[in-house]
C-alpha cells in the first residue's frame, strides 16, 4: 500500500508479522495479541518494531510500553468507524507517543484532514491519491474552531489574542 | 443575534469550496456515488425517493429577515417554490438538481448559513427554545451556549465519524420547549453555587426504535468545564458505542446497557484526564463576545394591555382568538411573544411557500426586530412584537394564509414527511394528519379539546416524535398494507414521558375514527381544567382501550 509521510509518498521500510510463525527479517508492525504473548523476545529484536491496534485495541493497553515502538498503526475497518481518532489524541496527547503514527485500513481522502489533526503523520492510502490531493486536503480548510493534536491555533485563541 | 467573524465566513467559504470540489469530481465520475455518499451526507445532501433533498442549518432556529429572504429565493430558483421547516428547527428542499447545490450553498454562505452536518454520523445542528431570551424565568439566553457548542462542534476532527448522528438541545428556562431529555445530549441552563450560568448535563435520550428519557450525568458543571465535560461524554461515546448494529449504536443504548453510575463515571475519569491532558479553554473573553450578539433588542418602554389591543379584541372576535391562542406573555412589558402556525388545515405541517417567507421577513422588518425563530414543532415565531402592533400583524399574516390559530391544539401536529418522500417510510403520514386536522377543523371543537399533541411518523425512526405525543401514531407496514399504531400519554416538556402504546394498529381508514374515540373518551372523563395529559395520566390507558376497542 502506498505510503504517505510528512507530505510525500516514501518507501514502506515496515512490514506487518503474522500472528505466529518466524518474524520477517527488518522492521516488523505486531498485533497486540502477539506483543502480549512474546513482549519480552520482541523486546531483545535489534531491528525497530511497530505494532497495530485494531478498532476496540485501546491505546491503555500499550501506555507503558511505547517506548519499545516506532510506528504504531491504528486501523480504520471502515471508514465510518472513527474510533482510532480518539485512540490517535489520546496517544499524542496522554501518553505522549512521539514516534510514527500511522492510519492504516479504509483511509481515503476526505478524512485526511481529521486524521491529521488527531496526530496522524502517516497514512496508508488506495493509489488513487495524488500527492496534489494530499496537499489539497490538508489545505482546503483555512481555520480550526477545537484544540487538537496538530496544535493549530484554534480560532477561540486567534480572536483572543492567544 | 450571532453575526460571523471573518473566521467563520473563513470557513464555510473553505467548505463551500470544498463540497463543490467534491460534487465536481462526482458529476465528473471521479468517485463513485457510494464513495460520494459520505461526502454529501456531511453537506446535508440526502438521496431520497424521487430526488436528492438539501437540509439547512438553522441554528438554533434563530433567522434574519435577510435570511429568511434567501430561503424563500432558494426555494424559488431551485425548487418548486415552498421549503419544509423540520423538528430539528432546520428547513429541507426536497426538489434541488444535484448540480444546483454548489450554488445554493454559496447562496447561503453569503447570509452566513450553511448546511454543515445536518446529517452523518456527527454532532448535528443545536437546537433551542423558540423563546430564548424573551421568556421570564429563564437563566440566560440559551443560544449564547448553542452558538459556542455549534462552533466547538463544526468539523470536529475527532468526533466526525461516530458511531451514530448526535443531537444536542439547549434550554435556559425550567419550562422545556427544547424537547432536552430526548435528545443524545440535553442541556439545562441552571444558576451555579457562585450564581452564575452553569450547566445540567442529561445524556442518552433519544426517540427511534427505542425511546429513552436522558439521564442526568453532569450537575452544574461550570462554563469553564462545559466543552471539556462534553468532549469527555464524546470521547466515551466514540470509542465505547456500539459499531456492529444500525439499531444499537446510538448514546442511549451504551448509557442503558452500561447504566447511569457506569456511564457517569467514565465520563468523570475522562473529563479528570483530560483536564491534565489540556482542556478545551473557552476565554472569558470569548464568552462575552458571543453574549454581546444576544444582548435584548433596543425595546421601547410600553405598557401592557394598550387600549387599542383592548379595543380590537371586542371588534374582531376572530383576532381575539388568534392572540389567545398564538400568542405569549413576553419579559418585557408592552411586548408579546407571536407564533406563526404552518400548520393549516389542508397544508402540508411545517411546509411554507417563498411567498409566505418572504412576508414573514417582511413582518419581522416591521413588528420584531428582524428576527425569526422556527419551533421544533414545526412553526415559525416573531418573539419580540409591541402589543399595540399585535392586530396590524394578524391582519397580514391572515391574509397569507399564517393566521391560523392553532397553537398547541389538536390540528398543530407534527407529522414527518412520509411515504410520500422519504425511502425509509413504512406508511404515509401526511395524508393521515390532514385526515385528522380536517375531521376537527371546527375551532370552537379545537378549543373545546384544549391542548392536545399529535405527532405522526411514518416508521420507526420517530422523526415525527410519535414517542412523545400526547397521541402518537405510529406507521407500520403490515405484508404491503399501511397501519397505524397508536400511543397515548407521551410528553417531551420538562416532565418527559413516553407514550403506552393502545393495542393493536388501525388501518388507514380507521384512523381517523380512532383519534375521535380517544378525544371523545377524554373529554367525557375530564376534570375542570385537565389537558388531554392530565386526565390521560389520572385515568391511565384503560377507558381509552375499552373505548377504542369495544366493536371488536
Amino acid at each position: 500500500m502506498p505510503l504517505i509521510k510528512d507530505g510525500a509518498f516514501v518507501e514502506d521500510k515496515w512490514t506487518y508479522a503474522d500472528e505466529e510463525g518466524p518474524l520477517p527479517e527488518g522492521p516488523v508492525i505486531v498485533s497486540l495479541t502477539r506483543w502480549h504473548n512474546e513482549k519480552e523476545a520482541l523486546a531483545a529484536r535489534t531491528a525497530p518494531l511497530g505494532i497495530k491496534l485494531l478498532s476496540g485495541e485501546e491505546p491503555k493497553e500499550i501506555a507503558g510500553d511505547l517506548d519499545k515502538f516506532a510506528v504504531i498503526a491504528l486501523d480504520f475497518p471502515m471508514f465510518k468507524n472513527g474510533r482510532a481518532y480518539s485512540y490517535a489524541r489520546l496517544l499524542r496527547e496522554r501518553y505522549g507517543y512521539k514516534g510514527e503514527l500511522r492510519a492504516t485500513g479504509d483511509v481515503l481522502r476526505d478524512q485526511l484532514f481529521f486524521m491529521h489533526r488527531c496526530g496522524f503523520d502517516a497514512y496508508e492510502v488506495s493509489q488513487r491519491i495524488t500527492i496534489d490531493g494530499w496537499k489539497e486536503a490538508m489545505d482546503e480548510i483555512s481555520v480550526v474552531y477545537q484544540p487538537a493534536s496538530d496544535g493549530r491555533k484554534t480560532i477561540f485563541q486567534a480572536r483572543h489574542g492567544g | 443575534m450571532y453575526r460571523y467573524d471573518e473566521f467563520d465566513h473563513a470557513l464555510v467559504q473553505d467548505r463551500v469550496k470544498q463540497f463543490s470540489g467534491q460534487v465536481q469530481r462526482r458529476l465528473a465520475g471521479e468517485i463513485t456515488e457510494d464513495e460520494f455518499k459520505p461526502l454529501r451526507l456531511m453537506n446535508g445532501v440526502y438521496l431520497q425517493l424521487h430526488a436528492y433533498m438539501l437540509r439547512v442549518a438553522v441554528p438554533y432556529g434563530t433567522l434574519s429577515s435577510r435570511q429568511m429572504r434567501m430561503l424563500a429565493h432558494i426555494a424559488r430558483k431551485y425548487d418548486k417554490g415552498y421549503g419544509h421547516f423540520t423538528t430539528r428547527q432546520n428547513i429541507q428542499y426536497n426538489w434541488p438538481a444535484l448540480k444546483d447545490i454548489p450554488a445554493i450553498l454559496e447562496d447561503l454562505a453569503s447570509v452566513e448559513m450553511h448546511a454543515l452536518q445536518t446529517s452523518g454520523n456527527c454532532i448535528r445542528n443545536v437546537t433551542s427554545d423558540q423563546y430564548a431570551g424573551v421568556a421570564a424565568n429563564e437563566v440566560e439566553d440559551p443560544r449564547i451556549w448553542s452558538e459556542i457548542i455549534r462552533q466547538w462542534s463544526t468539523l470536529h476532527p475527532e468526533f466526525s465519524f461516530l458511531p451514530r448522528k448526535f443531537k444536542f438541545a439547549v434550554t435556559g428556562a425550567p419550562e422545556d420547549r427544547a424537547a432536552i431529555r430526548v435528545h443524545d445530549i440535553g442541556i439545562e441552563l441552571v444558576k451555579g453555587k457562585d450564581g452564575r450560568t452553569a450547566f445540567d448535563i442529561y445524556v442518552g435520550g433519544g426517540q427511534g426504535r427505542t425511546p429513552m428519557i436522558g439521564k442526568l450525568i453532569g450537575k452544574a458543571i461550570s462554563q469553564e468545564n462545559l466543552l471539556t465535560y462534553l468532549e469527555a461524554i464524546m470521547r466515551v461515546y466514540n470509542m465505547h458505542g456500539r459499531r456492529d448494529h444500525l439499531f444499537k449504536s446510538r448514546i442511549k443504548i451504551l448509557v442503558h446497557t452500561i447504566g447511569e453510575e457506569e456511564m457517569r463515571r467514565q465520563v468523570e475519569e475522562e473529563f479528570a484526564a483530560m483536564q491534565k491532558d489540556g482542556p478545551v479553554e473557552l476565554p472569558k473573553a470569548e464568552i462575552e463576545r458571543i453574549q454581546a450578539y444576544f444582548a435584548p433588542p433596543a425595546y421601547e418602554t410600553l405598557e401592557n394591555d394598550p387600549a387599542e389591543l383592548n379595543e380590537a379584541f371586542e371588534k374582531t372576535p376572530a383576532f381575539a382568538r388568534w392572540v389567545k391562542q398564538n400568542v405569549a406573555a413576553h419579559k418585557v412589558p408592552g411586548y408579546a411573544i407571536a407564533n406563526i402556525s404552518l400548520k393549516p388545515v389542508g397544508g402540508v405541517a411545517g411546509d411554507a411557500s417563498s411567498e409566505q417567507m418572504e412576508k414573514v421577513a417582511e413582518l419581522a422588518d416591521a413588528y420584531s426586530f428582524s428576527e425569526i425563530r422556527v419551533t421544533h414543532e414545526q412553526n415559525l415565531v416573531l418573539a419580540d412584537v409591541p402589543q399595540k402592533d399585535l392586530f396590524a400583524l394578524w391582519q397580514e399574516l391572515d391574509a397569507n394564509g399564517l393566521g391560523t390559530p392553532n397553537l398547541g391544539l389538536i390540528t398543530d401536529q407534527i407529522v414527518c414527511p412520509g411515504l410520500d418522500y422519504c425511502n425509509l417510510a413504512n406508511a404515509r403520514s401526511i395524508p393521515i394528519g390532514q385526515a385528522i386536522a380536517k375531521k376537527f377543523e371546527d375551532l370552537d371543537r379545537q378549543n373545546d379539546i384544549g391542548e392536545l399533541k399529535i405527532k405522526i411518523s411514518g416508521c420507526i425512526n420517530a422523526c415525527g416524535h410519535h414517542h412523545v405525543g400526547h397521541i402518537g401514531i405510529l406507521g407500520v407496514d403490515k405484508k404491503g398494507t399501511e397501519f397505524y399504531q397508536v400511543s397515548l400519554g407521551g410528553s417531551a416538556d420538562e416532565k418527559t414521558s413516553l407514550g403506552d402504546i393502545t393495542g393493536p394498529a388501525f388501518t388507514e381508514d380507521k384512523i381517523v375514527g380512532a383519534v375521535e374515540n380517544i378525544v371523545e373518551t377524554y373529554l367525557s372523563e375530564r376534570q375542570d381544567g385537565e389537558r388531554f395529559l392530565d386526565t390521560y395520566r389520572r385515568i391511565g390507558m384503560k377507558p381509552f382501550k375499552e373505548k377504542l376497542y369495544a366493536a371488536h
